[in-house]
C-alpha cells in the first residue's frame, strides 16, 4: 500500500500543529464555536449527542496492521475501547474529549493516518472497491488513482469552502462495489474500442433527502487527464452550486437543475484551459503504482494442498462460512476473506481494541500486513492462501469475527441513529440489532441468499437507505418514532433507488415488517430467484398487501 | 487609517471603498461592478487608483475586458463558508493573468488566509482588526501543497 515521503509526512503532521493551535484558540475562546466549527469538520470533529465524534479517514479502505494496532491502541487510551466503521471505509470514535484530540491526531499521524477533510463542505475520503487488485475481473487496479485524487484533494486552497459536501469513489471492475452511482463524481476504470483503458465519469448522484443516481459526463477520459477533469467538474460546482439552501447545495441538484448537458458544456470548457496544466505525467503514475504491486504470492498455492478442500468437506460450519464470507482471487490457491462486523446483538460496523489488535495479528500471519474496510462496514482480508483458510477461521471466531453472513440479511448497513447522533431523528441500532436476532437461524439467512437491509435514523440517510434491498428509515411523528420502509433499491452496477411501501410503521412492528417481507418473498420468488429480482418483478404491492393486510 | 495585511506585512490602507451614490472623490477607490458598468466612461477618467469590488453573485468574465484598466479587485467573502471567490481569484491569476492587488474582504479570518494565499489573494482586511499581527502567522501554516496554485504553479506531482 501507499507510503508517505517526506512530503505527505510533513503536510499531516503541519496539519496536527495548525489543529492544536486552532484547538487551543477555541478553548480559550478566541475563535467562536461557529468559527471554529468548520476548522474542526475539517478535522473530522463533531459535536454530538454525549461527546465530540472523531471520524478518521481510511484513504479508500485500506490499512496495514500498524495502523490497525494503533487505531486500537488510541481507541483504548482516549475512548471507550472500540472504534466503529462507516460506509465510507473511514471509523469513528464517538467519546473523545474535544482537548484530547490533538493528541489523537498526532498519534494517528505517527503510523501515516490523518482525519483531514473527513467532514465539511469540502473533497471527503475517496473510497473504492475492497477487492481491489485481487478480483480477476478487474480492468485496473484502482488504488492508485484513488491515492493520486487523494493527494490531489487534501487542503486543495480552492475547494476548502464548496457548497455542500463532496464525495468521489473509484472502481475498476464491472461489479460496483463502492456505490460509484450514489457518489458525487463515481469513476469506472473501461477500456474503450481501441483497447485504451481511461475513465468513464458519473457525476451528481447522491443520497440523503433527495437521492439520485448518477449521470455520465464524459464516457472515456484518459488516465492523465484525470485531476483536470475533476478540478474543472468542482470548480464549475463550486460557482455554480446553491449556497442559499443547503438541502438544494450538492452537486446532485446542481445537475438536475442546470441538466446534465449544461454542465457537461460548462465542465469541457473550463477543461480546456487546465488540461495541459494539470496532466499525470508517466513518472507520477509509475511513482504511485509501485505502491500498489503484488504481494509474493506462492505460485504453485493451489496445486500444492489439498487439505483445504478435505476441511470444507469435512466441516459444515467452516464450509459455510466459506461459501458466505470468502471472495474469489485472481490467483489461485488465495481467497480474500470477510470479517464479518455483524455479530446478531452487536452494533453494525463496531469492533473493540482487543479484535483489532487480533485482526492485526492475523493480518501479519495470513494476509501480507495488510487490512481493508467496506462499505458495507467489514474488513477484508484481501490475499489469504487457502491452505490458512481453516486456521484463520479458527482465530476468528474465537473473537466473534466469522459470523458467516456477508451478504445475507443480518449484514445491515446502519447509521449510529439517536443512541449518539444529533442529527437522528429515531433509533436505529437496536432495532437493526433486533433484526438480526430474529433472523439468526443460519439456514434460513442462506436460503434467503443476498439482501441487503439499509437502516437510517433520520432523512441524511447516511445507512444509504434508498438504494437498500430494503431500506428503513426512521422519521419522527409528533415526538415518536415511526419507519417509512422502501423496497428494490441498490448501489451496485444496477443502481436503482427504492420504492415507498406504503405508510410508515410504528417502532414495535418493525422487525415484524421485515418477517412480513421474507414471508412474501419466499412465497413469490421462482427458483433462485434473489429478493432484489422478484421486487423487480413482481412489484411492491404484494409484498405491501402481506405488511398492511391486518388493515383490511 | 485602517490597517491591513498586504504582500505578508502589515500596512495602511490607502483606498477608498465607494457606494454607489457616494460622491466621487480624489486618491484610490475602488466601486461595486454595477457603478463601473453604468458609469464606465467618467471613472475611466479618474486619476489616482481604480479598484472594483466582486462578490461571489457577480459575472467575472464581464469584467475581464476591463481588468487593465483597474489596480485593485476586491473580492467579498460574505461569510467565510462561501468560497466562490477562491475560484475566481485563481481564473483572475492563472486564466486571466491580472497582476495588481487582490484583496479579501468581508468575513475574512486567520484560518482562511493560507488557502486565499495560495489561490492568489495577497491582501486582507480581517473582519477582526485585533488578529493582524497574530496571522502574520498563517501564510505559513503549510510549507507546501500537492496542487497547483497561483504561489506554486508546478504541482508537487511534477517536483517528487
Amino acid at each position: 500500500m501507499y507510503q508517505y515521503d517526506k512530503y505527505d509526512q510533513t503536510m499531516i503532521d503541519q496539519r496536527v500543529a495548525q489543529f492544536r493551535d486552532q484547538t487551543r484558540r477555541f478553548l480559550a475562546g478566541e475563535l467562536t464555536e461557529e468559527q471554529f466549527r468548520p476548522l474542526r469538520l475539517m478535522n473530522g470533529l463533531y459535536i454530538q449527542i454525549h461527546a465530540p465524534m472523531l471520524r478518521v479517514a481510511v484513504p479508500y479502505g485500506m490499512m496495514s496492521s500498524r495502523q490497525v494496532r494503533k487505531i486500537a491502541e488510541v481507541a483504548r487510551r482516549y475512548d471507550k475501547g472500540f472504534v466503529h466503521f462507516t460506509t465510507r471505509q473511514n471509523f469513528q470514535m464517538n467519546w473523545p474529549k474535544l482537548e484530547d484530540v490533538p493528541d489523537i491526531l498526532a498519534e494517528l499521524a505517527t503510523v501515516q493516518m490523518h482525519a483531514i477533510q473527513s467532514s465539511g463542505n469540502c473533497i471527503r475520503n475517496t473510497t473504492s472497491d475492497q477487492l481491489a487488485g485481487v478480483n480477476a475481473n478487474e480492468i485496473e487496479d484502482p488504488r492508485p488513482w484513488a491515492e493520486m485524487i487523494r493527494q490531489w484533494s487534501t487542503f486543495h486552497p480552492e475547494f476548502a469552502y464548496l457548497p455542500r459536501k463532496f464525495k468521489i469513489a473509484v472502481v475498476g471492475s464491472k461489479e460496483d462495489r463502492a456505490a460509484t452511482k450514489l457518489h458525487d463524481i463515481g469513476l469506472h476504470l473501461v477500456k474503450n474500442h481501441e483497447g485504451d483503458v481511461g475513465f468513464e465519469v458519473l457525476v451528481g448522484g447522491g443520497l440523503g433527502r433527495t437521492p439520485i443516481i448518477g449521470e455520465q459526463i464524459r464516457p472515456f477520459l484518459e488516465k492523465q487527464d484525470l485531476l483536470s477533469y475533476l478540478e474543472a467538474i468542482v470548480r464549475v460546482y463550486n460557482r455554480l452550486g446553491r449556497r442559499d439552501n443547503k438541502y438544494k447545495a450538492r452537486i446532485k441538484i446542481t445537475v438536475r437543475e442546470h441538466g446534465i448537458n449544461h454542465i457537461r458544456e460548462l465542465v469541457e470548457a473550463e477543461w480546456v484551459h487546465i488540461r495541459d496544466q494539470l496532466k499525470l505525467d508517466t513518472k507520477e503514475i509509475e511513482r504511485v503504482k509501485q505502491y500498489f504491486t503484488e504481494p509474493a504470492y506462492e505460485r504453485d498455492a493451489a496445486d500444492s494442498d489439498s487439505s483445504f478442500a478435505d476441511l470444507v468437506a469435512q466441516d459444515k460450519e467452516f464450509a459455510l462460512w466459506v461459501k458466505q464470507n470468502t471472495a474469489e482471487h485472481k490467483v489461485p490457491g488465495y481467497s480474500a476473506v470477510y470479517v464479518s462486523l455483524k455479530k446478531p446483538g452487536q452494533a453494525p460496523g463496531d469492533i473493540t481494541s482487543e479484535q483489532l489488535e487480533v485482526v492485526a495479528d492475523l493480518a501479519d500471519e495470513f494476509s501480507f500486513s495488510e487490512v481493508r474496510s467496506t462499505h458495507t462496514q467489514n474488513l477484508v482480508f484481501a490475499d489469504v492462501k487457502q491452505a490458512d483458510l481453516y486456521a484463520l477461521w479458527l482465530r476468528l471466531n474465537a473473537e466473534d469475527l466469522a459470523t458467516p453472513n456477508i451478504n445475507t440479511l443480518t449484514d445491515i448497513i446502519c447509521c449510529p441513529g439517536l443512541d449518539y447522533c444529533g442529527l437522528a431523528n429515531a433509533t436505529s441500532i437496536p432495532l437493526s440489532k433486533g433484526i438480526a436476532q430474529r433472523f439468526d437461524d443460519l439456514d434460513y439467512l442462506h436460503d434467503l441468499g443476498d439482501i441487503k437491509i439499509k437502516f437510517s435514523g433520520c432523512m441524511n440517510g447516511c445507512a444509504h437507505q434508498s438504494v437498500g434491498h430494503i431500506g428503513i428509515l426512521g422519521v419522527d411523528k409528533k415526538g415518536e418514532e415511526w419507519y417509512q420502509f422502501t423496497l428494490g433499491g441498490s448501489s451496485e452496477a444496477d443502481a436503482s433507488l427504492g420504492e415507498r411501501l406504503g405508510r410508515a410503521i410504528p417502532k414495535a412492528d418493525v422487525v415484524d415488517t421485515v418477517a412480513h417481507l421474507l414471508d412474501a418473498y419466499i412465497d413469490l420468488r421462482h427458483e433462485d430467484e434473489s429478493f432484489l429480482a422478484t421486487v423487480r418483478r413482481v412489484g411492491v404491492d404484494p409484498f405491501k398487501e402481506r405488511v398492511y393486510a391486518e388493515d383490511h | 487609517m485602517q490597517k491591513i495585511i498586504k504582500d505578508r506585512e502589515i500596512v495602511d490602507d490607502n483606498w477608498q471603498h465607494l457606494d454607489d451614490e457616494a460622491a466621487l472623490v480624489a486618491g484610490n477607490i475602488t466601486v461595486s461592478i454595477t457603478r463601473w458598468q453604468e458609469q464606465h466612461e467618467t471613472l475611466s477618467q479618474h486619476e489616482d487608483g481604480l479598484g472594483i469590488r466582486l462578490s461571489g453573485d457577480d459575472p467575472l468574465e464581464e469584467i475581464v475586458p476591463d481588468l487593465a484598466r483597474f489596480q485593485l479587485i476586491v473580492l467579498l467573502f460574505p461569510a467565510f463558508t462561501d468560497g466562490r471567490c477562491y475560484s475566481y481569484a485563481r481564473l483572475l491569476r492563472d486564466r486571466y493573468q491580472f497582476k495588481g492587488e487582490i484583496r479579501a474582504q468581508g468575513d475574512v479570518l486567520y484560518d482562511q488566509l493560507f488557502y486565499m494565499s495560495q489561490c492568489g489573494i495577497n491582501s486582507f482586511e480581517l473582519a477582526n482588526p485585533d488578529h493582524l499581527t497574530q496571522a502574520l502567522a498563517a501564510f505559513d501554516d503549510f510549507s507546501d501543497s500537492y496542487q497547483a496554485t497561483v504561489l506554486r504553479p508546478v504541482p508537487l506531482y511534477r517536483r517528487r
